[in-house]
Order: C-alpha cells, then structure tokens, then sequence
C-alpha cells in the first residue's frame, strides 16, 4: 500500500486524538500498525474504528486533514482511497479546513414551517454564505468552503422545538450542542462555545404511559434513580422466564418494528437465537434520521437505561453477547447520556461478563454516525459500524443470518426495544390490554409542523389520526388542517378527507400508507406544498448512497421534474410530467436495491392524489 | 464440488428447469438461453448488482429482484420480461443514458431501442462541469438544478499518465474497476467509491493523480470497464484523432513473452499500433487480469524507448 500522498506528518493535536481513541502507536512505527501481517479477523477488528477515529479528528480540529487522515490509515492499516471514500460519505465530516466552530441550521420541512427560512438568511448576512453555497459561487475554485462557518442540513430530529441547529466547536474539548428555537443569538452564542439553554417540548399520552413512563423524569437518567423508577424489573423477570420464555412473550404480545418496516420481533429474536454456538450480536438502531422524527430521541436522553435493559434482554433472549448503539451524530446530548449510563451499568453489573452475578454476559458498545440519514437502513449501518460507507446490500441474506461482521445479527429500533421492556415484564396480555387486534400496545407519534403544542405523544393503536392532533391542540388559532404528512417523507400526504384514519398498522396499509417512523407533521394553508415538495426531493437527493441507478439518478430527475413545475415550467405539459414521475416512482420503487430508493416517491406522488382538489398543486397561487 | 449440490427447480417464463443449488437467476436463465442484460456483473468479478438493468420478477417478491446476484430457490416462479421488467429496464436506460455518456457501452444503444428508452425526455443535457468541480461535491449538498438541464456527469477527461486515461464522463459506476483493483483481482486498493449520491464518484485518496497514488498501473480496471471511461491512451489519442477505424484493425491472440505464468493476450492493432491488449475473462490463467507489463509494456515493439 502506497501512502505516498498521505505522507504529511498529522500534528500533535491529530496524533494525540487519534492515539486517546486507539491507544499509542508503538515506538519507531511511524504508527504504522503493531500487527503486522494481520489475520482477517484482526484486521477486521481494527477497521470498524475507522469512523470512530475520523470522528476524534472531526471533533478535535474540525475537519479532516492530510495528515490527520494518512495517522488514520496507518495505525489502522486502511487504504487511503477507502477512507477517503468513506470520509467523503458523511455529511458531518469536513474534507477541507474551515474554523473550528460551525453551525448546521435546519431547513427541513418541520423547521421551514416555523420559520428556517428567516433564520437561514438572517445567518447570511452575518456569518456568509453557507458552505454549500460557496462552492456554487465559485466551481471552478474547488476548495472555496474554507471559509465558511455554517451549512444548512436536514432534519436535526428536534422538529418539536423547530426551528433547530446544531453547533460544534472543535478543540481540546469539543462542545457539541443541538438546540431547538433557534435564532442568530442562540446560534452565536454556541459558535462561541456558551452553553445554550433548551427550548420547551410537549410529552403527553393518551391513556396508558408506558414507552414515556419515566420520560421526564430527571431521576431516570441515573441508575439508582430509574432501579427506583421500577427499573431492571423487565431484566428480572427476563431470568425468570429464560431466552426461549422471553422469545415467547415477545411473539405472544404480536409486537412489530416501529423503524419503520413493521416486522414481528419475536420472530427477529428467534431467527437469531437459532445460530447456536455463533457470535451474535443485538444492534440497536438509534440512527433515527427521518425528517419529523424524534421520538427515539427522547427516549435516548430521558430513559438511557431502558434501553440498555432492553438491548440486554434481547442478547439473553437471542443468545447474543455484543451489542452495539448506532447513534446518529447529531445527537450530542444522547451520546453523553447514553456513554454515562454505559458507565454506570458496567460499574453496577447490569452490563459485563456476569449480569447480576449470573452467567450471562453483555455488554454494550456506542458508536456514533456522523450525518448519512441513510446510514440508518440495517444493511448500511452495519457497513458503516465496520468502517466501510453506509452503503446497503441486498437482502436476502438478512441480518439475522448475516450481519454485523457476518455474524447473526437482531437489529432493533430505540422504541421497539423500549415497548419490549414492558412486554417482557407484564407479559403479552397485559401490553395487549390496549390497542387493535392487529396492533397491540401503544405507540409514539411525534407531532410537528403547524401544531399548537408539538412534541412526542404516546396513544394507543386505533386511535383517529384527528384526535391525536386535536389532542395535541390542533392548528394555532383554530385554522384547519390541510393536510398530514404520516410516517415520514417516506410516508405519505393524507389529506384533509380522510383525516379519521385510525393510527394502526392494519387500517394505515388498508388506506395505502403507512404509519412508517411515527411521524405526524400537520399542515395548514401558510404552508406551500411544492417548495416542501422539493425539499422532500432534495433530501432523497442529497441523501442517496449513490449505489443503483434508480436512486442515484432517479432522485435527481425526481427533484428536477418538480423543479419545472414550481416555475411552472412543466415540460409537455402538466399530464406528461405526472407520467414521467410515476414511471420514475415505479422504477425507483421496483428497481432500488434498499428502501430509501423505494420509498424516494411516495410521499411526493401521495401529494398529486391526496391534494387534487385543491388545485393542480395542491395550493391556488395567489 | 459440484456432485454434493443439490439440484433446485423453479420455473422462469413459464418454462421449468433445474440448476445446481448456489447458482444465480442469471445462470438459470443463461441454462434457458434467455437473455437477461448486464452491466455491473462480470463473470470474473463479485457481483455486486448495482446497475439494476438485469431485474425480472419474481413471484411473491413484493419489488424487482437483480438476476446477477439472486440465488435460485425451490419453486421460485420468474418473469422476465413482465411489463414490470420492461419499464425497470426502460427507466434504468434512461437514467443511465442521460447522465452518463454511454455511447461506447457495448449494447446500450440495442438495449436502448429494444425498451424504447429516451434518455432526451428528461430533457438537453447540462453543461460540462467545470475541472474540479465534481470532485468539490459534498455529502449532503447539492445545488439544486431549475429542471431545465438534466444533470449529468459531463466532466474534462483526466490524463495524469502515460498509459490510461480517466474520462468519468463515461462512468455509469458499475464498481467494476474498484472490485478489479480490490480483492477481486489487484488487492492495490488504489481507487475507491467517495462522495455521495449523484456526487459519489470513482476516486483516490485526495482526489490524487494516479501516479502519486498506490495504483501499480496493471490496467485491469481498464479491462473490465463496461464503458469506456477507463480506456488505454494509445486508444483514447486515435480516437480523439478521429481515426478510430474498426474495420483497419486486427484482434490477435498471443501468449506474453515477459515471464513464465502464460497468460493469453489479445492485441487490437490498428496501423501496426497495438492500441489495447485484454485477455479472455475465461482464461484459466489470467481470469481476465494481468500486469502493466502485459497489459501496456509493448513500447519495444512500437520502436519506443521504453
Ligand atoms: C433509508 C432508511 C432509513 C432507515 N432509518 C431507520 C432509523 O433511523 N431507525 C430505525 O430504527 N430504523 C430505520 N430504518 C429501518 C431499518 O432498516 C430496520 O428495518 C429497523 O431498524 C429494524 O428495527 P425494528 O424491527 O425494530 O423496526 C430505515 C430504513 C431505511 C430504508
Ligand atoms: S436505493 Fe438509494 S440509498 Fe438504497 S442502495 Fe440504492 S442508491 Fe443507495
Ligand atoms: S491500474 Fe491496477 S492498480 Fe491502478 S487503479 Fe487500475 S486496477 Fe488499480
Ligand atoms: S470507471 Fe468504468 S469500471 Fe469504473 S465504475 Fe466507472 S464505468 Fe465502472
Ligand atoms: S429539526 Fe428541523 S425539520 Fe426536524
Ligand atoms: S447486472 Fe445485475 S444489477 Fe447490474
């Protein structure tokens, strides 16, 4: 392997960030790596701290340089082409110098619906163009974002405080803080390294508070406080019922994934549990990047234990004794809050080699995104926890047969495995007490948009998509509904006719959507359908792994098409570009290696449906 | 290897047939004599299915299934040219051929008019990007296009060295050349996928001129891209000549004199210029891989110093 470009010596800061995460290279090795000649499984082992390293580097001086990254591929024995084209992948990685501290303003929908767009310029006119525009400015000048100190991003997953940033500023000790009610002052503020206060949010359930039992609650965030909260009792009973007893609650109790794809756990565990004699590991998905979605947020910052009681249910239950957290970078408070409880779980014997002095092990590693949306499909995360691009594979095989480092994998969303608890301790009868038939329990919806108090609401299944919003204090000053963006913007509109829908899987696939994530994001007449059309384009766009071609490409004619049709430019006419997107959607949703390729059309194909009687558009222009 | 495995059936267009297990769909079809195009796959490379314009239908799937990397199971029910099928590939021939310039892509043109694809409907072309404006693309930021220009990877050709040029205008990022220089072939790891989305793109480290990268210049990453984009200069000059001229050339298999491993050659020679050398993805020896000196050490018989 040729370093040869990546020859410039890495400075001190760079080394000593990179050697805190991987321990002192060995003397007179120009930290080339201690192993020589290493076995797969060794060489293995060190690759999956690739993005771990390229985020110490990130954190400490705020990109990733030369010689920053030449450090990396020595010490970790990579190929500098693969590590740039796995630094490349992120969107929080920076690949040329710009100041240590920077802001990520939020522009997606949620936020543009409470005012980004004034924020946006506003930081404009103080701070400069954001970076992305700046390369624009000048193309031919191909590292002209140096000097720019903020970017506008996608959902930061703080949609309830909207509008959101997130501010890093590198250094000895990085500060890291996503906030919502975001204005120039707050922003400020955080770029000059002040902590900044959080804004307010809305927690609420209708009937039973199980998932937000103890959310709230600051006792919850420490052990002794959430033992006390009624805690580990789930892991209790788990002993008491054995793996294969737990497995048959959880089947019992007919619980489904709430990441978006609604499969049954309990057959997940089971698939798992049958690789006797194999590692196996238990993931949790934690990437949580769907615009509108922030409910597993919550739960990360205000119940950390519960999750880890859950992972740790799902390893005795699945025979696995590694799990692992795929957190999403943007979640700064989370990865304290979670690396805490880490901590003190270990230190308790509630995570290690003999959970509560029996012979069970688990233990639980963090690992943080670091701004790839895509990265949160199963396959891609997996690639990326091993160090490769978030770039997924087909199925099958599936993770259960193939997963993390080939091994037998159960990968699990944040809410799935925190509704798990309660199954496990109450049993299936119980959980199923409320709910549908075909939908036991209950289930986070977060609510956003032009909603008078938004925030995460638990309801039980069946519940009228219309009493949840009203629940939630409907439009601020009474206006009516136009419409619902449910279950993301890989969901779809529902309009302002069908409002009734009752939020379960089975009434949600019978009218043609999905309840997805869980998002909510209700729409009155200030909010513009085609430039919220475009920015649901533009995420798909931005947000492709590049991988096939009827993503990589599709998603680009998807975004242009609508294009045309703000500027009502409409190429052939309105009825020709209705055709050409839905042979696009048809293709994407046929021919796309993962779900966000399948899914890239749904909303915006729903919006021409859901909306037709309102105008060609959904919105008269005035 | 083969007499433990089991024999699996299924049924493809109606007509039923039987496979050893591990087979693809595209072997069961290649058994039948259906034709299922290909861009990505290559028999000498790790499938890695993600050009999409070999899916047929599978029975019960609830989306297309690529035949280059799906393995055959008992009793699956296949279709290949569904109107299903037909409308993937059309919308993958357009997407392709609007975006990338596929004009040297053997078959693109026959597979173009067969699914009536129109790349033109997306509309004219963007312009050519500007040097280095590709490559300073980053994850998560794109300028959003007015629709009136199709984006596309139109972009100046890079000729770094003597021996290949790099024209990824061409590039339909079939991962081809990145498998052959990776475990596949080279282990040289000398390029790699970076960037994201539309921006993703064939790289080295830094974006770094081959010869200040670890590429060995064995070529095979020229020889087993689909495209053109990788293509030997010696070529890449007669052709920007305009004296491109198949029918002035002659295609000679040989066996390279240089060492004592015997892999086959083939030289295409146009006015006693050897203008590309590849060897058979079939050989024995070389499964289609071979080494700089092989592949471009033919100065002497050009009369060149070397
Ligand atoms: C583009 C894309 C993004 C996804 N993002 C997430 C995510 O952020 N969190 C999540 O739990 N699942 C996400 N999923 C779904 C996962 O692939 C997977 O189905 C899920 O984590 C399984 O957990 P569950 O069975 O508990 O739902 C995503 C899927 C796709 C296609
Ligand atoms: S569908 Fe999109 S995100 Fe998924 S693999 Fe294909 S290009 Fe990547
Ligand atoms: S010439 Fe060989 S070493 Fe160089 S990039 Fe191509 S395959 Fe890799
Ligand atoms: S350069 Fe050629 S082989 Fe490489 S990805 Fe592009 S088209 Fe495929
Ligand atoms: S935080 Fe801005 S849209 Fe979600
Ligand atoms: S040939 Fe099968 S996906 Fe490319």
């Amino acid at each position: 392997m040729d370093l040869e470009h990546l020859s410039q010596a890495p400075t001190d800061a760079e080394t000593r960030a990179i050697d805190a995460l991987l321990g002192p290279a060995a003397p007179d090795s120009h930290g080339a790596p201690v192993v020589h000649g290493p076995t797969p499984r060794e060489a293995r082992a060190r690759r999956t701290f690739l993005l771990p390293a390229l985020i110490a580097l990130q954190e400490r001086v705020g990109w990733i340089s030369p010689g920053g990254l030449g450090y990396v591929c020595r010490r970790l024995g990579v190929p500098p082409a693969e590590a740039w084209g796995v630094a490349t992948f992120y969107a929080l990685l920076a690949v040329e110098e710009r100041p240590a501290a920077f802001a990520h303003v939020c522009d997606d929908v949620a936020c543009a619906s409470r005012g980004a767009e004034e924020l946006c310029s506003a930081m404009e006119a103080r701070l400069g163009p954001c970076a992305s525009s700046a390369h624009r400015a000048e193309p031919h000048a191909p590292r002209a974002g140096h000097a720019a100190r903020w970017a506008k991003s996608p959902c930061l997953g703080l949609c309830d405080q909207a509008p959101a940033a997130l501010v890093t500023v590198a250094g000895e000790r990085p500060v890291e803080q996503a906030f919502g009610g975001a204005t120039l002052a707050r922003v400020e503020e955080a770029l000059a390294g002040k902590r900044v206060a959080p804004a307010s949010f809305a927690l609420a359930s209708l009937g039973p508070r199980r998932l937000l039992a103890r959310a709230g609650d600051a006792k919850a965030t420490t052990l002794d406080g959430y033992a006390a909260l009624g805690g580990y009792r789930a892991l209790e009973r788990a002993f008491e019922l054995g793996p294969e007893g737990v497995r048959k609650e959880v089947n019992a109790s007919k619980l489904v994934g709430r990441g978006g794809a609604a499969f049954p756990t309990g057959r997940k565990w089971d698939a798992v549990a049958r690789h006797v004699g194999k590692q196996r590991h238990v993931v949790c998905n934690a990437d949580e990047s769907e615009p509108g979605t922030f409910k597993d947020r919550v739960l990360l910052e205000q119940d950390p234990f519960a999750v880890l009681e859950a992972m740790t249910i799902a390893g005795f239950a699945t025979g696995a004794t590694k799990g692992w957290i795929y957190l999403r970078g943007e979640y700064p408070l989370a990865a304290e809050r979670l690396a805490s409880a880490i901590t003190a779980a270990r230190a308790a014997g509630k995570l290690g080699a003999r959970i509560g002095g029996r012979d069970v092990a688990f233990d639980v590693a963090l690992r943080r995104g670091a701004g790839a949306y895509i990265c949160g499909e199963e396959t891609a995360l997996l690639a990326s926890i091993e160090g490769f691009r978030g770039e997924p594979r087909t199925k099958p095989p599936f993770p259960v047969d193939v997963g993390l480092f080939g091994e037998p994998t159960a990968i699990n969303n944040v809410e799935t495995l925190v509704a798990a608890l309660d199954v496990v301790r109450d049993g299936a009868a119980s959980y199923a007490s409320v709910g549908t038939a075909g939908s036991p329990g209950t289930k986070l919806f977060c609510l956003s948009g032009r909603v008078a108090r938004p925030g995460v609401y638990e309801v039980p299944f069946g519940t009228p998509l219309s009493a949840l919003v009203e629940f939630a204090g409907g439009v601020p000053g009474g206006k009516a509904i136009t419409g619902v963006l449910l279950g993301g913007v890989a969901g779809t509109f529902v309009g302002p006719k069908r409002l009734d829908l009752a939020l379960s899987f089975e009434a949600a696939r019978a009218a043609g959507t999905t309840l997805g994530s869980g998002v909510v994001f209700v729409m009155d007449d200030s909010i513009e359908l085609l430039p919220m059309l475009r920015r649901i384009a533009a995420f798909f766009r931005d947000e492709s792994c590049g991988q096939c071609v009827p993503c990589r490409v599709g998603t680009v004619r998807q975004e242009e098409l609508l294009a045309r049709l703000a500027r009502g430019a409409a190429r052939g006419g309105l009825d020709v570009e209705k055709q050409l997107l839905a042979e696009l959607g048809q293709a994407m949703r046929d021919a796309s290696i993962c779900g966000l390729g399948q899914t890239a059309s749904s909303a915006i194909e729903s919006a021409f449906v859901e909306f037709d009687s309102l105008g060609p558009l959904g919105r008269k222009r005035s | 290897m083969s007499e433990s495995k089991r024999t699996i059936e299924l049924t493809i267009d109606g007509r039923k047939t039987s496979v050893p297990e591990g087979s693809t769909l595209l072997q069961a079809c290649q058994g039948l004599a259906i034709d299922v195009p290909t861009f990505c796959w290559a028999e000498n490379l790790t499938p890695v299915n993600v050009c999409r314009i070999c899916v047929v239908e599978l029975e019960g799937a609830r989306t297309l299934v690529p035949a280059c990397s799906r393995k055959a199971e008992a009793g699956m029910v296949v279709q290949t040219e569904s109107e299903r099928v037909k409308l993937s590939r059309k919308l993958v021939l357009e997407l392709l051929g609007s975006s990338v310039d596929m004009s040297l892509a053997s078959e693109f043109q026959a597979l173009a008019t067969k699914y009536d694809a129109h790349p033109e409907r997306f509309g004219p072309r963007a312009p050519r990007a500007a040097p280095g404006e590709r490559e300073a693309a980053r994850a998560g930021h794109h300028y959003a296009e007015d629709g009136e220009h199709a984006a596309n990877v139109a972009q100046p050709k890079k000729v770094d060295n003597e021996l290949f040029v790099r024209d990824y205008a061409k590039c339909m990022l079939c991962y081809k050349c990145v498998e052959a220089c990776g475990t596949d072939a080279q282990n040289t790891f000398a390029i790699a996928v970076a960037g994201r989305g539309f921006d993703a793109r064939i790289a080295t480290e830094l974006e770094a001129p081959l010869p200040d990268s670890a590429c060995v210049f064995c070529g095979n990453c020229v020889g087993v891209c689909p495209t053109g984009a990788l293509m030997f200069k010696a070529e890449s000059d007669v052709r920007e000549k305009g004296e491109w001229d198949e029918s002035r050339q002659t295609v000679t298999d040989t066996i390279c004199p240089y060492c004592g491993v015997g892999c086959q050659l083939t030289l295409r020679v146009q006015a006693n210029q050897i203008l590309r050398v590849t060897s058979p993805a079939d050989h024995s020896v070389t499964s289609g891989h071979l080494c700089i000196k092989g592949r471009f050490g033919w100065g002497f018989v050009q009369g060149k110093k070397p």
